[in-house]
């Protein structure tokens, strides 16, 4: 891609020189990558590319595992998170994250909305249901659960959960959301509620999303990231790489001749 | 083709539609040969097995559209693939059309012949002798610049089909000329004309596959557009 499609877009995160870590293996290999201001960039390659792995430094998710380290730079607001006195709760409440498999917490659909913002701010009752409705209708699954807020998050679908996790990912008023495969433990509908969500979140946030679809990163995705043995293989528009990419490595992808 | 697909049906399914888009190019050109033969002797019999076998050409366009529609929606083609999918959808409609004005040709010699009136001071098929040839020379290159994803020859192609239409407009100038020397003249002249027509829509049509070609190959329309004239001062540039 020409540097001059992208200069006038603004930078949410700067990562330079990223190189990764799982004790004496590296898995990400001098990682040089921009993800822009309210735009939804994709990550794709086969199994075990690091793409998964690269999400997980964005918020620093690798520190709760001994023997995982990152060596390098991540640019967030002016800061490199990968720094030592990195306030890592304020991290991850501005860079919020969801899983593949639907996490919700063992409570009340309302309580796993309100227990991560409890951790950030002291709200008023009224102000948390204002707070607990305003997430729930950012994440499309407000008239789905209105009635039943005093019900288990467990006693929801599959796709109704995942809604319920980028809910309470939103309710802490984040910059950044990362999404892990958030569709591939769901139903053809649920994921397109998804896929619809992740395109009205962008009006506000900046999404960074891992997936195995293909055709999912050409629908819902901005900017696409190839990824292969641990290695940027190529970052562009995203129509320009399904409809063009540079790398003959990147063609084979997805086009299917890989393997 | 570069590389094999994971999927081994896949490759099956895009080498079929390319071998057929092959198969009903190969049965134009001999169409357009055929045609051209019908209107130098004038045998009806012969024009009408072109006007039939346009049929064939006909059936393989619908068979070839439908067989496109369902590797999208089986494979969902991507880069390269899609590309050769999408420009297999035109280059099919393109062939069909050649097919069509092959027909024309046929159709006009068919004619001619019933209306021919003792010996023609007049030769049709001389006048366009020359143009004829260099348009299946034409159609040939293009079939065989799609085949081998050819843009370089692709692009001479394209130019080419600036002299074709140099050559249709001195063709229309010369029976012009024929037409007020001998008003008798006129009927055989604009039969040769609507012939010459027919020739020069071929090459543009021969023109559309190369350009599809080089959508294949590079991922640019170059439709509309000044790229040929630009690859050819970079190529004057170069020597």
């Amino acid at each position: 891609m020409t540097t001059t499609q992208t200069n006038n877009l603004k930078k949410a995160i700067e990562i330079d020189g990223l190189n990764f870590f799982y004790g004496a293996t590296r898995s990400l290999r001098d990682i040089n990558l921009n993800i822009f201001d309210k735009k939804v960039t994709a990550f794709i390659g086969p199994s075990g590319c690091g793409k998964s792995t690269l999400l997980r430094t964005l918020n620093r998710m690798y520190d709760l595992y001994p023997g995982q380290r990152a060596e390098g730079k991540i640019i967030y607001k002016g800061k490199n998170i990968l720094d030592a006195d990195q306030d890592i709760n304020l991290l991850r409440a501005k860079v919020g994250m969801v899983f593949q498999k639907p996490t919700p917490f063992p409570m009340s659909v309302y309580d796993n909305i309100a227990f991560g913002v409890r951790l950030y701010e002291n709200l008023s009752k009224g102000e948390m249901d204002e707070r607990v409705e305003w997430a729930l209708k950012k994440a499309a699954i407000w008239t789905e659960v209105k009635d039943k807020l005093n019900k288990s998050g467990l006693s929801l679908s599959g796709g109704q959960q995942q809604r319920l996790c980028i809910a309470r990912g939103v309710s802490v008023k984040p910059e950044i959301l990362l999404l892990d495969e958030p569709t591939s433990a769901l139903d053809p509908i649920s994921t397109v509620k998804i896929e619809e969500l992740i395109h009205e979140l962008k009006e506000e946030y900046t999404i960074a999303i891992v997936t195995h679809n293909m055709q999912q990163a050409a629908r819902c995705s901005d900017f696409t990231a190839y990824m292969y043995l641990g290695e940027l293989v190529e970052f562009g528009e995203t129509d320009h790489i399904f409809m063009n990419p540079v790398k003959k490595e990147t063609q084979d992808y997805i086009t299917g001749r890989f393997g | 083709m570069t590389g094999e697909h994971s999927s081994k049906q896949y490759d099956h399914d895009l080498e079929t539609i390319r071998s057929k888009v092959l198969l009903m190019g190969g049965l134009v050109e001999s169409h357009f040969h055929d045609a051209m033969s019908c209107f130098r002797t004038g045998n009806a019999d012969q024009a009408e097995a072109v006007i039939q076998s346009d049929l064939e050409v006909n059936r393989l366009e619908v068979a070839l559209d439908d067989m496109c529609s369902h590797l999208i929606v089986k494979r969902q083609p991507a880069a390269n693939d899609l590309r050769t999918v999408m420009a297999t959808g035109k280059v099919i409609t393109d062939l069909e059309r050649i097919g069509d004005e092959s027909t024309k040709i046929a159709r006009i010699s068919k004619e001619a012949n019933m209306n021919r009136r003792g010996a023609s001071m007049f030769n049709g098929y001389d006048t366009v002798r020359v143009l004829a040839g260099s348009v299946a020379d034409m159609l040939h290159h293009s079939l065989d610049a799609f085949a081998r994803l050819d843009d370089a020859k692709a692009v001479q192609l394209i130019a080419q089909d600036a002299i074709i239409d140099n050559d249709f407009r001195s063709i229309m100038r010369n029976l012009i000329t024929f037409m007020m020397e001998d008003p008798s003249t006129i009927t055989s002249s604009l039969n040769t004309m609507w012939v010459a027509k027919a020739i020069e829509r071929i090459a543009d049509h021969a023109k559309n596959i190369a350009e599809h070609t080089i959508y294949i190959v590079e991922g640019k329309d170059i439709r509309h557009s000044d790229y040929v004239a630009i690859k050819q001062d970079q190529k004057i540039d170069n020597e």
